[in-house]
């Protein structure tokens, strides 16, 4: 186990997004998990009262598991078996592979489906002629698992369906997502393993088999209301140094006087450096004159624009 | 430039939608409207002293209690209960206080008549809600301190009528007691309470009024049973109907010695079939009974002696008795024949003769007369004379009076059970504009006076005068089409089976007609209104083709019931088409397809989840078989838990007239009954717009809404937190919000609140859902948030992707491809609790969006969705801020100035509709409960277009000024220039 499961609750957030599709990836598995989530439980103080299984964000083992994979341990006691089952197109419903779980009692009485195991059976002719007449029709395939796996009863069943030219690429392959509460399966959700591009062409697979990918999924928590209430606090009790403005760099804060005193500085140089001149100047002759005969040639020439106009 | 402008704009809106869209007081008025109504009238109590004959004391299915005009219908004050506190029986006590029972007997309440102030309020202790009766003694002298009597269950409560207090009470008996009569013989301190027990015995009890002992009781049974309707007679004789309703069973208990007596009804009145009711009435020794073709009064002779007085034929109805003396009493009759309405006022003493008889002129779109409630006046010549109010079958209220309708209240408008919208006709050419404009002068006084108005140079008269004009202006009443899409017709269809067009600008009824086909026929027996759709929208030949709308309806409550379907003109009200359908119907779904005429398409699933396709032409059906293998649907059945997903298959030949397709089970969810059961389903609306799929985030990065038109949001409680708040502990209770895609039936996101409980609202929209629930653990309302992004589209932020063609912009999307998608959520403390939620729309999706919450205390109020942002964090980085990032607070606030409603209310709140406008930045919003009201909002503020206030005057008085300025300038620097040369 690589990854963190130290602290409780970034693993229910955590976990959908990072974890499975390494899992998939990877089709790593490991028990240590379930020990730690056992620990978790214990340590993270669940509500003892009520038989609530649904309320634990417990991310159960997702892997990936190629078929032939004998349906071990049907002999514990804590595993179930149910059954998968499909339709090509008719009206009957027919067996089409075994799911194995291992059923994990909770201190506080509830239960939850781990470890999930997929063991599909292969096709046989009438079917194959069946999946291919689907695939020549774009009709759906549809399969079917038990909604409540501990007594099974017969009648419900959670239902997935798919368009069949979804499924072929170099073998079947196929992507199961059961959503389940405690024991009771609340959806499964068959398809493609990647994309299915819509205008659906017709395909056939290079290989009859299937190839799976399932994936067991619990609900998450919702993040909790942030709550305010001492910060809110805090900041009543110093009123005014609740918050403070960020620092600003000096050139931020004294701008507005810097540019007018660089202005009169410049202003202040260039009169300095004129002086000396004009004094000079001064002594050869009036610059009043100059300044006064100055004036009138300006004003013709803008008279002169505007007139242009 | 324009990247730079438009980053600009985008700012600015930004900004401006910070401020609130609060109104000036002088706006009130200007774009919204506000209509206060009362519902289908259940009793009318007049008043007959001094001030108080002015009014009547109505109480309505609504849970109303109201006092009305009687000289205009107006309402003085009026009080609504609320959905669960029924009003069971109102009267009046002391002459000063109006006292209503509800709640199955349970609460006892006293207003006060001129101001309807609540005077005092008493909680009963009843066994069971049952029927019960409220008495108050008739003949009580003022001052005294009289008592109030309530029976209801299996007691009698005595309540003192000045402050409410319990004097007596007294348990009567603990089996199925229910008391049918009351009476109090005149100046007698004893009181007669007459009922059954289970359905057999007839039981009579004689009280002490001051003290509650019981004097007397006497119990006998009847072997063939009563069907629970008793009439009384006379003092010591009451008519019950047997369980059959074929026999009238008189009861004679003088003595405490009771007898029964048979009456067959046919031997009475031979052409009696079928089942008899009796009319609940008091008169002296007369008896109403209404057999299935008319009502008879029959006269009670002795204990085995009945003759008929009179046969009135139907549709017809009959008051209570009105006492004018001690001996006299007088009642009314009123009578339809065809579009008149006969109205006769008899004694019961003189049958034979009538008092007044009258003939009224009455509007063919009110069905028949439901009920008659009569009252007198002394006329100027010291004569009695007489009015009535009537409720119309539509729960529309008449007063009548000298033979003529003197007001009449459209109450069936506080029954809504579903609106739409359409749009007007276009302005055409030839038809006279000139007499709905003013004049040139008028228009230029107009804006001279607005103009005064923005100089603050207006004197008072001419500010209210300003007000006056833009309160009526024409411009906003016209009946045509106008280029901000502000002028529409809501059609809305009430409880009783009306369908009413309501115009935008004033809220006037356009035109208003009660459906055939959704009364009571023998053929249809309790008809129920379901929805309104668009049937008929014409873009092609807006000009001379009417659109039209479709409203369908149900005979009786069960699924299985036959399904009504009715096309009226939406223009006129014109009935085009009207059925009684083969199947039943339970979903319609309006299809984004319309055939060649411009109909829209339209599945309805019957009861065995079969299809079938309306309009049933071919063309529609060879449009729809183009179509169906991409058409899905689901149902969701909330007793079984279950929600499941179907296409269509055909199977066999298809019938080409039936056009029936059968269901093709695809997919569905189990939630486990023992921990999970659906409290609410909720979709994004079939017109909803969005203007792009890309959101831009922070430090310029993309995010790609998930968005698909086909996202269903479940939520489930746990079975124990299903009841009220406060019914479960917070460890007994969660809630789980489900996001599921209808045509794949892929559970997109789950997730489980704890602690958390209904009532749920929720509200879907673009790629995000908001819910509002009960949390327990925190004690408060909240508010939470799932928004739902597209992972698959995230490469396509690679430039050079882009630029080698590489991107999958352009790829359709499956729902059968594996969804990659990211959930963001948060949740957030809200004050109040919610009665209704809904989001803006507007013509193109740009305009950010604002949630519209009814709130408990009936008002809407405007929420921004950046509050509900899921990406709010406690210090937003700089960029987000930029972004319009709010900082994260635990709560939502709420401001004052946007409440939409301002300072109305919309008393009984059921709903709230919008729908856009042609103006991108502007929302039509349509509430409606027992009160209607209508306003038009602007989420981002009015930025592509100039407020209606704005002084055109004004802005050409400153450009004038502006010229006369630049003139004057140029003269001077002229002159100016010319000295200089000259100098």
């Amino acid at each position: 186990m690589s990854e963190g499961w130290c602290c409780g609750r970034s693993l229910a957030l955590f976990a959908l997004v990072i974890l499975l599709p390494i899992w998939i990836a990877r089709g790593f598995q490991s028990d240590e998990l379930l020990q730690d989530d056992e620990e978790f439980g214990l340590e993270g103080g669940r509500p003892a009262a009520g038989p609530k299984p649904s309320t634990n964000p417990v991310r159960s083992p997702i892997r990936r598991r190629p078929d032939l994979d004998p349906p071990s341990g049907s002999a514990d006691s804590n595993s179930v078996q149910f059954s998968l089952e499909h339709n090509l197109g008719g009206s009957e419903f027919s067996p089409a592979g075994t799911f194995t779980a291992r059923l994990k009692s909770w201190s506080h009485g509830g239960q939850t489906l781990t470890k999930l195991r997929f063991s599909r059976n292969a096709l046989t002719e009438g079917e194959k002629r069946a999946f291919e007449r689907l695939l020549k029709e774009d009709g759906h395939y549809t399969i079917r698992v038990p909604s409540n796996v501990l007594n099974p009863s017969g009648e419900d069943y959670v239902i997935s369906s798919v368009r069949a030219r979804c499924i072929p690429r170099e073998s079947l392959d196929e992507h199961f997502v059961i959503h389940t509460d405690g024991v009771n399966i609340i959806a499964v959700n068959y398809g493609s393993a990647g994309a299915c591009r819509y205008p659906r062409l017709l395909r056939y697979p290079a290989k009859w088999s299937f190839t799976s990918y399932t994936v067991l999924k619990n609900s998450e928590q919702a993040p909790r209301t942030p709550t305010f209430a001492e910060e809110l606090l805090a900041g009543e009790d110093g009123l005014g140094e609740g918050v403070k403005p960020p620092e600003k760099s000096f050139w931020a804060k004294y701008w507005l006087y810097l540019v007018p005193l660089g202005f009169i500085v410049m202003n202040a140089m260039t009169q300095a450096m004129n002086m000396p001149e004009e004094q000079q100047v001064a002594g050869q002759s009036t610059s009043q004159g100059q300044v006064a005969q100055r004036a009138p040639t300006t004003t013709t020439t803008t008279t002169t624009t505007v007139r242009r106009r | 430039m324009a990247i730079r402008a438009c980053l600009g704009l985008m700012i600015l809106l930004v900004f401006s939608s910070t401020i609130s869209t609060a109104l000036f007081e002088d706006q009130v008025g200007l774009a919204d409207w506000h209509q206060k109504y009362i519902g289908k009238v259940k009793h009318a109590i007049f008043h007959t002293q001094k001030t108080g004959r002015k009014r009547v004391v109505v109480s309505t299915e609504e849970n109303v209690v109201a006092s009305l005009d009687l000289r205009t219908g107006d309402i003085f004050w009026r009080h609504v209960l609320g959905k669960i506190d029924r009003i069971d029986q109102v009267d009046i006590t002391l002459g000063k206080y109006v006292v209503t029972l509800s709640s199955g007997g349970s609460i006892l309440r006293a207003w006060n008549l001129p101001d309807g102030q609540m005077i005092w309020e008493s909680i009963l202790q009843v066994s069971a809600p049952s029927k019960s009766l409220l008495h108050v003694p008739a003949n009580m002298n003022v001052g005294k301190d009289n008592l109030i009597l309530v029976f209801g269950g299996s007691s009698i409560h005595a309540l003192s009528s000045t402050d409410g207090q319990i004097v007596w009470r007294k348990e009567l008996s603990t089996n199925s007691l229910e008391i049918q009569q009351v009476f109090q013989p005149h100046d007698s301190d004893i009181i007669y309470a007459l009922g059954f027990i289970g359905s057999s015995e007839f039981v009579a009890y004689y009280v002490n009024y001051k003290t509650g002992e019981v004097l007397q009781q006497s119990k006998a049974s009847f072997k063939s049973g009563f069907c629970g309707e008793a009439s009384l007679a006379s003092d010591d004789v009451v008519v019950a109907l047997d369980a059959s309703r074929t026999y009238l069973v008189s009861i004679s208990f003088r003595n405490g010695v009771i007898n029964f007596q048979q009456i067959y009804i046919r031997d009475l009145i031979p052409e009696f079939s079928g089942k008899a009711t009796l009319l609940p009435s008091k008169y002296n020794g007369i008896l109403a009974v209404d057999i299935a073709s008319s009502i008879v009064l029959l006269r009670v002779k002795g204990v085995n002696e009945l003759e008929i007085i009179e046969k009135i034929n139907y549709p017809s109805a009959i008051s209570d008795a009105l006492p004018l003396s001690k001996e006299q009493q007088a009642f009314a009759i009123l009578q339809h024949d065809e579009s008149r309405i006969h109205f006769k006022v008899k004694f019961d003493t003189d049958l034979t003769n009538e008092v007044l008889k009258e003939t009224i002129q009455m509007d063919g779109q009110r069905g028949n007369i439901e009920k008659v409630f009569i009252n007198n006046y002394m006329r100027t010549d010291r004569t009695h004379g007489f009015r009535v109010l009537v409720v119309m079958e539509d729960h529309s209220l008449l007063l009548v009076q000298q033979g003529e309708i003197v007001w009449s209240r459209e109450d069936g408008l506080a029954s809504i059970v579903d609106s739409t919208t359409s749009e007007l006709p276009v302005e055409k050419e030839g038809v006279s504009v000139a007499e709905v404009e003013h004049s040139l002068f008028e228009w230029l006084k107009g804006h001279f006076l607005k103009l005064k108005g923005t100089l603050m140079l207006a004197s008072p008269d001419e500010v209210a005068a300003i007000q006056a004009i833009r309160l009526k202006s024409f411009e906003k009443n016209k009946m045509t089409r106008d280029h901000n899409g502000f002028r529409k017709l809501i059609i809305v269809l009430t409880r009783a089976g009306k369908v009413l067009a309501l115009h935008t600008g004033d809220g006037r009824v356009v035109w208003s007609v009660l459906l055939p086909v959704l009364r009571k026929s023998e053929t249809c027996g309790n008809p129920f209104a379901l929805n309104v759709y668009q049937w008929q929208v014409p873009h092609h030949h807006a000009m001379h083709e009417n659109p039209s709308v479709l409203v369908v309806g149900r005979c009786g409550h069960n699924f299985d019931a036959p399904g009504i379907f009715s096309i009226v003109d939406a223009y006129n009200g014109k009935v085009h088409n009207s059925l009684v359908l083969e199947h039943s119907v339970r979903h319609i779904m309006p299809l984004p397809l319309t055939d060649s005429t411009e109909q829209n398409l339209h599945i309805v699933i019957d009861d065995n989840l079969h299809a079938h396709l309306y309009p049933k032409t071919s063309d529609s059906v060879k449009i729809f078989l183009d179509e169906m293998p991409n058409i899905y649907w689901y149902s969701v059945e909330v007793g079984k838990n279950i929600i499941k997903g179907y296409s269509l298959e055909i199977k066999g030949e298809l019938d080409m007239a039936e056009n029936v397709f059968q269901p093709k089970e695809l997919w569905s969810i189990v939630f486990p009954s023992e921990s999970e059961t659906i409290a609410l389903t909720a979709t994004r609306k079939m017109n909803e717009i969005v203007h792009t799929q890309a959101k831009i985030v922070a430090d310029q990065d993309v995010m790609y809404k998930y968005i698909s038109t086909n996202i269903l949001f479940v939520a489930t409680v746990a079975p124990k937190a299903s009841g009220e708040i406060g019914s479960a502990t917070p460890e007994e209770a969660w809630l789980y919000a489900y996001l599921i895609d209808t045509v794949s039936g892929r559970i997109l996101h789950r997730v489980s609140h704890q602690g958390a409980q209904g009532p749920i609202h929720a509200v879907v929209s673009e790629n995000w859902v908001v819910y509002h629930y009960f949390n327990l653990r925190a004690h408060r309302h909240e508010m939470s948030v799932i928004e739902i992004y597209d992972q698959s589209r995230e490469d396509n932020k690679d430039v050079w992707k882009l630029v080698l063609g590489k991107h999958n912009l352009t790829a359709p999307i499956s729902s059968y491809s594996k969804p990659e998608v990211t959930v963001k959520s948060q949740s957030y403390f809200f004050t109040h609790s919610v009665k209704s939620l809904a989001v803006t729309v507007t013509a193109k999706g740009i305009t950010s969006k604002q949630l519209l919450i009814g709130t408990i205390g009936d008002q809407v109020l405007a929420l921004d969705k950046r509050f509900l942002d899921p990406r709010r964090s406690v210090n937003p980085t700089q960029s987000e801020k930029e972004e319009g990032i709010i900082p994260l607070t635990d709560s939502l606030p709420i401001v004052p100035q946007s409440y939409v409603t301002h300072a109305l209310q919309v008393e009984g709140l059921r709903g709230i509709v919008t729908t856009p406008a042609k103006l991108e930045s502007t929302t039509l919003v349509f509430s409606y409960g027992v009160d209607l009201f209508f306003t038009r909002i602007a989420p981002s503020r009015t930025y592509d277009s100039l407020t209606e206030d704005f002084s055109y005057a004004l802005l050409l008085l400153t450009i004038v000024a502006l010229v006369a300025a630049l003139l004057v300038t140029w003269a001077l620097s002229e002159k100016k220039e010319l000295r200089e040369k000259w100098r």
